[in-house]
């Protein structure tokens, strides 16, 4: 026993303090920042200007990934094929010259290992346990997934710790959520995280890091557990953790950007240490019981808005206070459903399967397992497979199945963020409904007057199938 | 950044109260890569009102604004910074500031200085025909009719501005700890402190 029991978070925090301010606030070191082609340019113009140089282009990785259309970027020459949206290409092609006028490795449009920037650093080893990690996008709480601090900055931020490798910060408040006992056959950890915010509210992490702890994430996959931190920010919180064990280090060994040798010894000594101590207090613990998580869909314009699939939409009268209602009201006008209608009723025309919650390899996995042998129902117009990065695409393929989504009638496309959010070509068309594999379920943010329901692979490879929210446990 | 000791010149004597960053920069200008080049669109919407101070040219080229309460509140773009900056703007005198824009206006090296309203008025008087001067170290504002106003600013951003410090360019004064972390880090978390080759 320490004298002084620590949470994984207080650990990770106290290595990186390189000073402490008076006014509370810490210089805070960071060891790995992504960088994307959307909230980067000004970032970069500003140190052009002042003259500045990257402090640690070594520890900066680029991709680009959010404008990047998802469709062939070779013709039958091998040429880049040009990109339509003229304001997209003009920021790729930023990126493109940003990331070596700086020194900073660039991994392109047409490289094999390029994806989204979230499944690109676990990827390739550059996001580890332990590691301070940021990028200039919310979701960047994903790579908590592998026990790192990791957390979403804006341009002004990106441009800070490209200059000086540090971010001036107050420490956060520790929250815990502890599931306790086993999940159902059948049950994601998609199911869980959507269950979770369903539980503690989307301002429920406000000013919190989270720990997720419990038998629950220990027996979950790598894969799984970024899937559960990505969603972090969506219930509020600065961050998301899942302490690092023998699971992330047999996921890490290996992989081109991780330690090697005497490093990596000394790499696993260290994150074996980083686990929350016994008798660490958290600031909040919320517990949720596993045995309580179905297979959850969203009914509603915020992702706290979810029910299990055999539900019903609830009415707005049901909430307790009365801002909540009348949210709820404008949620169930904007998504054109009936307080008490059920959720396995509710018809969809649009499948994504795709972005940095749930487009890894498991993930497309467990997608396949449901399409093997089924056909997309007629209903359904337009269904896509997003691969989250040229690897998975590659490994995809390899299992043979890229050919179940193809013979299902689903569209295999190239990496990248795609439809999870309206910029690039890939968008939900207005009024239509999409069941869908990503974060977030906003007003607009799968396109203009798009309609998205929330849900895990499985769950939307059964939506592909039946043309309505169904539960996927009566396909299998 | 550049250095702030005093701010002399003409001022836009524009006066308006609740200017929304949505009024002083419209989104249709965010899809950029600069922060250059927002000048043309800034106060857009303004400049086709008849008689409105940003197309006179007695005003062309003022280095002051001079707004009413709340100036810069609703959405957080860090834009509007940048739009004032890129017409030559580089000081705002206002009752008040929303705190969003205040911190862009600081970050970006935009004096924001908060006058009551009786000031703003004598000011917007003024400016119809003469100079104004803010002198940041003494934090006065004074006109050519011995017109003294002094106001209050908080000592950290007065500094800064007073010596051209950004928040990047304080954060790289501390050079020394940054690297004496760096030197530290690399025997203790040597896995950490190994970059990759670009």
């Amino acid at each position: 026993m320490t004298a002084n029991p620590r949470t994984l978070y207080e650990k990770i925090w106290d290595a990186h303090v390189v000073e402490r301010q008076d006014d509370g606030t810490s210089l805070i070191y960071i060891d790995r920042h992504l960088v994307h082609e959307v909230t980067s340019p000004q970032a970069f113009e500003a140190l052009r200007v002042a003259g500045r140089k990257v402090r640690r282009p070594d520890l900066t990785l680029a991709v680009p990934d959010h404008n990047l259309p998802t469709t062939a970027r070779l013709d039958s020459a091998g040429k880049r094929l040009p990109i339509a949206d003229a304001e997209s290409a003009q920021q790729l092609a930023a990126l493109e010259a940003n990331a070596p006028a700086f020194g900073i490795r660039y991994i392109g449009a047409t490289d094999r290992e390029q994806g989204i920037v979230h499944v690109v650093g676990p990827e390739q080893g550059f996001s580890l346990p332990g590691a301070t990690i940021v990028c200039g996008d919310s979701h960047t709480s994903c790579h908590g997934g592998l026990g790192a601090l990791a957390f979403g900055i804006g341009t002004s931020e990106v441009e800070h710790v490209l200059a000086t490798q540090t971010l001036l910060l107050t420490q956060s408040k520790t929250m815990e959520v502890r599931v306790e006992g086993d999940l159902g056959v059948g049950i994601t950890p998609k199911d869980l995280v959507l269950h979770i915010i369903g539980v503690i509210g989307t301002a429920g992490g406000t000013g919190h890091v989270i720990e997720f702890r419990g038998k629950v994430f220990e027996e979950m996959s790598i894969e799984g557990r970024l899937t559960v931190c990505n969603m972090s920010i969506e219930g509020g919180a600065r961050a998301g953790l899942v302490a690092p064990d023998d699971k992330t280090i047999a996921y890490l060994k290996g992989r081109p950007l991780a330690p090697k040798g005497d490093d990596w010894d000394k790499a696993v000594a260290w994150w074996k240490s980083l686990a929350t101590d016994p008798g660490a207090k958290f600031d909040k613990s919320v517990v949720i019981q596993a045995a309580d998580v179905q297979p959850t869909v969203t009914w509603g314009t915020s992702p706290e808005d979810t029910v299990a699939i055999g539900g019903v939409v609830p009415a707005p009268e049901s909430f307790a206070d009365a801002s909540k209602q009348d949210a709820a009201r404008k949620s169930l006008d904007y998504m054109g459903l009936e307080p008490g209608q059920r959720m396995d009723e509710v018809e969809v025309q649009n499948v994504f399967i795709g972005s940095c919650t749930n487009s890894r390899i498991e993930d497309l996995r467990a997608a396949a397992a449901v399409l093997k042998g089924r056909k997309k129902a007629a209903g359904v117009k337009w269904a896509i497979v997003v691969p989250g990065s040229g690897l998975v695409k590659a490994q995809a393929e390899a299992e043979g199945l890229d050919k179940v989504f193809i013979e299902a009638g689903l569209e295999w496309r190239e990496p990248g963020c795609s439809a999870c959010l309206g910029m690039n070509p890939d968008k939900v068309p207005a009024g239509e409904r999409c069941a869908s594999t990503s974060n977030r379920n906003f007003v607009g943010r799968q396109g203009p007057g798009a309609r998205t329901h929330l849900v895990s692979p499985a769950m939307a490879a059964a939506a592909a199938v039946t043309g309505k929210l169904t539960d996927v446990r009566t396909l299998v | 950044m550049k250095a702030i000791k005093e701010i002399s010149g003409k001022a836009y004597p524009f006066g308006r109260k609740n200017v929304d960053t949505d009024v002083v920069i419209p989104a249709h200008w965010l899809k950029t890569i600069s922060r250059e080049g927002l000048g043309k669109g800034c106060f857009e919407t303004v400049r086709k009102e008849p008689g409105n101070v940003f197309e006179d040219e007695a005003y062309k080229g003022s280095p002051i604004l001079i707004a009413g309460d709340n100036f810069g509140c609703g959405s957080s773009r860090e834009h509007a910074a940048w739009a004032l900056l890129d017409m030559g703007i580089t000081a705002v005198i206002a009752p008040s500031y929303s705190d969003i824009f205040s911190g862009n206006a600081f970050k970006n090296g935009i004096l924001a200085v908060a006058l009551p309203q009786d000031a703003i008025d004598r000011l917007m008087e003024v400016a119809k025909t003469d100079p104004i001067t803010i002198d940041l170290e003494h934090q006065t504002v004074t006109t050519p009719f011995q017109d003294r106003f002094t106001f209050e600013i908080d000592p950290f951003r007065k500094h800064c501005l007073l010596n051209g410090l950004d928040e990047v360019g304080l954060t790289m004064a501390r050079n020394t700890a940054i690297s004496s972390y760096e030197d530290k880090a690399r025997d203790a978390l040597p896995f950490l402190a190994k970059g990759i080759a670009a």
